[in-house]
């Protein structure tokens, strides 16, 4: 992509058609699921025209989702390996929260709160596919299954449920607090200021690459 | 099974709101006397009869349990266990295996969709098929390994203890065709008073370990059995010991369930109050201006 002035790319249109499906049917995934955890919340089957229906499509959408995340974790990887000054990034979190960057480490292409959402989401929705696989009704692998091993995919899969629905929430804040943020999954494109902001490592290895 | 108008329920799966009960029915059961069971299986025949059911003709796996489990389409099944005593002598134990319709039933706690198993204030756990969604969480709560689900219609289905019958002051279409008695309906007093006087006489023949078989583990249950070794119901088939919901299915279902929700109510509050104390995280100009300048000089 031509940089536009003042601006820099952050995301491919690839990178972002597969984001926002993979966030589409992660939502799917997380309304059809929770009707299903809490009977307080079997309400939203109504949205996937009842309750049969929300069982059936689920473990469908789960097998969709790990096909989309798999596309995302390919593509982004490499760039949230963990680094020492991720740890010292992490250990100011009170800083972070108040917004003081002044005294955060330069961040590169991810910051450790960033990379954190990313290894959690990778491990939850892993813990998600394989005990869901489990509790799927009706498979032909299912007969080799015993019950035992289906009750623990039970409390696998809702507990890593749990945990992949507060990260989402916190990914979510965190774009929506930290501004100047969306419009790299929407145009794929931030402003020099925000990447100075947050991201100055990260600016300064793209600045010295030059105008692409 | 539908739910029975002349039947109250007492509980209803997923429902967080206690049902209207008036009536204070009494509990029923049934008690399946192992000691005099022949094998004749006309219970099984009898519960085809009744509920229109049709299993497929399958194949002959060596013994005499036919067919050779619990399926959809077969509610109840004589599961026979040949076992050899330790002083030489073989037994021939036969026993009718079905809903044992749990006064705490596992099927009801896992169960997601509202209303779709039922128990009803004289005892007998009922599905609701209408409300069934085909989910399969009912196999992994019951602690007996009772419910399937058919590839005809993806639906969970189990003994009903003949509700439609009982509603109407029938007793089960099993205990009707029994020959021997050996299979015998009534309210759940009067069945354990008679399985006493099964057990003392069991008892006088030299079967000193002779019981009743009413598991405290699930609250009782509404089917019974007298064992002539209720010392050790494990050798009938495998009928569990001690019954009772697994733990991993009340972690599941249980407490941790609200606190899991009020925890994704509280990190969304978190940010909320994160957002208006802080406001948010704005790029000022001078941070612009920096970042062009860098951006300039890699230019």
């Amino acid at each position: 992509m031509k940089r536009q002035p003042g601006t820099l790319a952050r995301y491919t249109a690839g990178a972002r058609i597969n984001h926002w499906l993979n966030a589409i049917i992660l939502i799917l995934l997380a309304l059809s699921g929770l009707a299903l955890f809490h009977p307080s919340l079997f309400f939203l089957t109504a949205l996937f025209g009842g309750g049969t229906w929300a069982a059936f499509l689920h473990p469908w959408l789960g097998v969709a989702l790990i096909v989309t995340f798999a596309g995302l974790f390919f593509r982004f990887w490499r760039y949230n390996i963990w680094e020492r000054s991720d740890t010292e990034w992490m250990n100011k979190i009170r800083d972070v929260m108040a917004a003081r960057d002044e005294n955060l480490p330069e961040v590169g292409r991810y910051n450790a709160g960033q990379k954190l959402v990313f290894w959690l989401m990778t491990i939850a929705i892993l813990c998600l596919f394989f005990s869901g696989i489990v509790l799927w009704q009706n498979p032909p692998w299912q007969a080799n299954l015993t019950i035992g091993q289906m009750r623990l995919a039970a409390v696998v899969h809702a507990s890593a449920a749990v945990i992949i629905i507060c990260v989402w929430i916190v990914h979510l804040y965190a774009a929506i607090w930290v501004k100047g943020t969306v419009s790299a999954m929407t145009r794929g494109i931030v402003t020099g200021g925000w990447a100075w902001k947050h991201h100055r490592k990260w600016l300064r290895e793209e600045a010295a690459k030059g105008p692409k | 099974m539908a739910t029975m108008q002349s039947l109250e329920v007492m509980r209803s799966s997923a429902s967080t709101a206690a049902p209207p009960s008036v009536a204070d029915a009494t509990p029923v059961a049934k008690l399946i006397d192992v000691s005099k069971c022949i094998g004749c299986k006309a219970c099984q025949a009898a519960c085809m009869e009744w509920n229109d059911l049709r299993d497929e003709v399958g194949y002959n796996v060596g013994v005499y349990d036919n067919p050779s489990d619990l399926t959809e389409n077969s509610w109840t099944l004589m599961r026979f266990s040949e076992v050899e005593e330790p002083d030489g002598h073989l037994e021939w134990l036969i026993r009718k295996d079905g809903c044992m319709h749990c006064a705490d039933p596992g099927c009801l706690k896992a169960c997601p969709a509202p209303g779709a198993i039922v128990q009803y204030s004289n005892g007998i756990v009922d599905f609701v098929s209408d409300n069934c969604i085909g989910c399969g969480y009912c196999v992994k709560g019951c602690p007996f390994n009772i419910p399937r689900i058919s590839k005809a219609d993806h639906k969970a289905h189990k003994c009903t203890l003949c509700s439609d019958r009982v509603a109407v002051g029938q007793i089960p279409a099993c205990a009707k065709a029994c020959p021997t008695q050996a299979i015998t309906f009534g309210t759940k007093e009067d069945r354990i008073e008679w399985a006493e006087a099964r057990i003392a006489d069991l008892k006088e023949r030299g079967y000193d370990q002779a019981g009743l078989y009413d598991p405290p583990g699930v609250g009782g249950t509404h089917v019974m059995y007298v064992l002539k070794h209720a010392d050790r119901p494990e050798i009938y088939a495998n009928l569990p010991k001690d019954p009772k919901i697994s733990g991993l299915v009340e972690a599941w279902k249980g407490w941790p369930k609200p606190v899991a929700l009020a925890g994704i109510g509280l990190t969304a509050l978190i940010g909320l109050v994160h957002y208006v104390r802080n406001g948010p995280n704005r790029v000022g100009e001078e941070d612009e201006e920096k970042g062009n300048r860098v951006l300039g000089q890699g230019e």
